[in-house]
């Protein structure tokens, strides 16, 4: 049997494309992308972020959570000979031969700022703070622009009608990375939008959870100080035999 | 040669494998391995969990913490010179004079600063400084959820005796009875400001189990926990209108000369320019180490996770704790290439889908603790040789994903799981139809600054909350645990800072006299200055390129 440290130095070797970058010498396929316009000749097996790395790159910004969650990695590209603008996230799009790329590091964008204690829960808050939401035109640019594919003008066409449950609902898979915002004839930011609205959803319209109130009322008045004092003052063994029986009473599924 | 031709996002070969998986499903059903006795889980951790294995750690030479193990990447930053030369530093001329500085813009920075605030510190009073933009964090990445004990069949007391044994009794007690006494108060927080957890029909949370944890106490907002948690803490940050440095990394603590922590050196990562903070509190929340690939393992971690605040607490003289052992999470994506070592949630599992080899055969329960589970997917690979080999060499076990649909339901995938449905679509994988083939993955730094129940250090002024902090999870943490961690201890210690703000004492001296003996100590122990910390970021570039490079600015 191979021996405990070899196996570690075995799986240390085998992951270097993920922690130490690609080696040349193990790429056999190939493509050329072009970052503002310069081409660069990149290992096809690459995300844009990493072939970006490869390039000579080091991030500051347009790098963030690299695995689709933060938005930070806004990206548009071109292909050549297509007339089509794809806008996806950096780390999660493999490259492809003659992508024209660019990362928007950044978007302006104005943000209201209220108070989620004192607002009504219907449109009328949120048209308050983005009146500009009015002047959605349904052209569902929003839409394509949106990396993580969501129904970016669906839900706001949803707020209008004074569905935010809808809206809150659609919206939720947002990132924030921007790239609706940037698009928008209208010059609507989805993303802020979408955020007040999912929080006065949040807040007004999903139920006061009972099991949760309960709970905290039995904590506050003292409830488990005196089961704590006496599991807290158990020796490690008798702790471990406690553990040992309550592992047993596991609910699964 | 013309690349691999791949069905359904698969090579042939593995295609093979998966119609075992197939075949094997429908008597997998409901019938799970059973769960390992004590015994046999500290067996096969012995065997083959990497923090057990033979190398790749050694001990602290200097420090606080001297003589104590760490991962030898830990170690290369703890005995590192530090990115300024301290004489070179103008510190009298102050550029942001507050009550409370925050570093780090994840979940526990976000929440101190919003319990600062609700404490009584006005907003220009506070600043929180990050090296990303504010979010970018490994709080905004966790898929699972929040573990808060709140359904009738649970308590607290199970809460703290399960998280007590996932982390093999070397927890700090008083610090995980505040973890999980502040748990449900932590959900009615998130949800009184919008946060829109998972509901039933009837408008109950849907609750669901965890690897090590004996109840169903799992919050989750779909795969997008941490994103939804974060957020609205973040709108709720920027309506206050409370003051933040984005791109604007902490390199240096300050103190008045007499272990008092008084402020912070920041850089602006755009310009290099350094800026000077006078704070009478000063809060890290600087998060993990994952960037830092410890024995060479791929991570689920964001871009800055590289151990900035260990390193300048540790300058400071705050002691560490439980500096041996890291977490490697059991299922982190092994293929395609394109996403190596990112997370595949542990939700998965605790919905239903099970770690199969290449013959489609169980081999573990699914829900062992983090170490446990991890080591059993290594053994497999491994020692059993009965893991599947990606086209570039790494090894993983199927995670049988559409095994969820079949206990819970068609749809339930799309429905519960949208981030992990998307990262698989965009590199043509179906997860509602075939499986997914994983490895571990490092993923969380189990100890870190040792903490008090107020995320109090042993440095006057220096308060310690979420993955930066040691204590709390000792030596194995659970899911759903990490960023309840984050808001139970960010807003614990954002009261705990406002708190002594009040009765502040200090003159406020800004020195880097712990820094100049830092260097000493160093130079004491014969370390010569060829590394320099902390990293602030790792370094991807490509090695032909590095190899070229000539400096010309």
């Amino acid at each position: 049997m191979e021996d405990r440290k070899s196996i570690m130095d075995r799986i240390a070797e085998t992951s270097k494309v993920a922690t130490t970058g690609v080696d040349e010498k193990d790429i056999e396929h190939w493509v050329t992308i072009y970052i503002m316009g310069k081409a660069y000749k990149v290992p096809a097996a690459l995300t844009i972020m990493q072939a970006m790395e490869y390039a000579g790159y080091r991030f500051i910004r347009s790098c963030g959570c690299r695995a689709g969650f933060c938005g930070a990695c806004a990206t548009v590209y071109r292909k050549e000979g297509d007339y089509k603008l794809h806008a996806v996230l950096a780390c999660q799009t493999r490259v492809e031969d003659g992508m024209y790329l660019v990362q928007i590091p950044f978007a302006p964008a104005e943000k209201a700022t209220y108070d989620i204690n004192s607002e009504r829960c219907d449109i009328s808050t949120v048209l308050k703070y983005y009146p500009e939401l009015a002047r959605c035109v349904s052209c569902n640019t929003c839409t394509k622009a949106c990396p993580q594919d969501l129904q970016v003008m669906d839900y706001i066409q949803a707020a209008l009608r004074g569905d935010l449950a809808t809206a809150a609902n659609e919206s939720f898979d947002c990132v924030q990375c921007g790239l609706c915002a940037i698009r928008c004839p209208a010059e609507i930011v989805h993303y802020h939008v979408s955020q007040l609205i999912r929080r006065l959803y949040g807040k007004y319209q999903l139920p006061e959870e009972q099991n949760l109130k309960k709970r905290i009322e039995e904590i506050e008045s003292g409830k488990y100080e005196e089961e704590f004092k006496k599991v807290m003052s158990l020796s490690r063994e008798e702790l471990e035999k406690l553990y040992v029986e309550q592992q047993k009473t596991r609910e699964v599924y | 040669m013309a690349e691999l031709k791949l069905i359904g996002g698969y090579p042939e070969y593995m295609r093979e494998s998966i119609k075992l998986v197939e075949k094997t499903r429908p008597k997998r059903v409901g019938k799970l391995p059973p769960q390992m006795t004590m015994e046999e889980r500290e067996e096969i951790l012995n065997l083959c969990h990497p923090d057990y294995a033979p190398g790749g750690k050694r001990p602290i030479s200097i420090g606080p913490n001297k003589g104590d193990i760490a991962p030898n990447e830990v170690v290369d930053l703890l005995e590192a010179y530090p990115l300024i030369e301290p004489d070179e530093i103008d510190l009298n001329h102050v550029d942001y004079d507050v009550d409370i500085l925050i570093i780090g813009g994840g979940l526990a920075g976000t929440s101190a600063a919003l319990l600062a605030n609700d404490s009584g510190i006005p907003v220009n009073r506070i600043l929180l400084a990050t090296k990303l933009r504010h979010g970018d964090s490994n709080s905004i990445m966790a898929q699972g959820g929040t573990q808060a004990a709140d359904r009738p069949e649970d308590s607290p007391v199970i809460h703290y005796i399960d998280t007590m044994g996932g982390g093999h009794f070397a927890n700090k007690p008083d610090v995980v009875k505040a973890l999980v006494e502040d748990a449900p108060k932590v959900i009615k927080w998130l949800c009184d400001l919008g946060a829109m957890f998972d509901r039933d029909k009837n408008g109950n949370f849907v609750e669901l189990s965890g690897g090590g944890a004996s109840r169903k106490r799992m919050h989750a907002c779909r795969d997008y926990t941490g994103m939804e948690e974060l957020r609205v803490l973040r709108d709720e940050f920027r309506n206050r209108g409370i003051p933040v440095l984005e791109y604007y990394p902490a390199i240096e603590l300050l103190t008045d000369g007499d272990n008092r922590v008084t402020g912070a050196i920041l850089v602006n990562l755009e310009t290099d320019e350094y800026k000077i903070v006078r704070a009478k509190a000063v809060i890290l929340a600087t998060g993990g180490f994952g960037r830092l690939h410890i024995r060479g393992f791929p991570t689920t971690n964001h871009y800055g996770a590289t151990a900035d605040g260990l390193v300048l607490a540790y300058r400071a003289g705050a002691k560490l704790r439980d500096t041996d052992t890291v977490q490697y999470h059991p299922t982190g994506a092994v293929y395609p290439q394109q996403i190596v070592g990112l997370l595949l949630t542990e939700k998965l599992r605790t919905a239903g889908a099970q770690p199969v080899n290449k013959y489609g055969e169980a081999f573990v329960f699914p829900l062992e603790p983090r170490d446990v589970e991890a080591a059993a997917i290594i053994r497999e690979c491994y020692i059993r040789d009965n893991g599947i080999v990606t086209p570039t060499g790494l090894r993983g076990v199927w995670l049988d994903t559409p095994l969820i649909e079949i206990v819970q339901g068609k749809g339930y995938i799309e429905k519960s799981f949208p981030a992990m449905v998307r990262m698989f679509k965009r590199f043509g994988i179906d997860i509602t139809k075939d499986p997914v083939l994983v490895f571990p993955t490092l993923h969380y730094q189990n100890g870190g600054v040792e903490t008090d129940p107020w995320g109090r250090t042993n440095v006057e002024g220096l308060w310690v909350a979420g993955e930066v902090s040691g204590g709390v999870h000792g030596k194995n943490r659970l899911m759903g645990n990490s960023t309840l961690d984050c808001m139970v201890f960010g807003r614990r210690a954002g009261m705990s800072a406002a708190e002594y703000v009040k009765s502040y004492k200090g003159d406020g001296r800004l020195t880097l006299d712990h820094v100049k003996r830092y260097i000493k100590m160093l130079q004491d122990a014969g370390i010569k200055p060829d590394r320099r910390s902390p990293i602030l970021l790792p370094d991807y570039r490509g090695k032909r390129v590095l190899a070229r490079m000539i400096d010309i600015f």
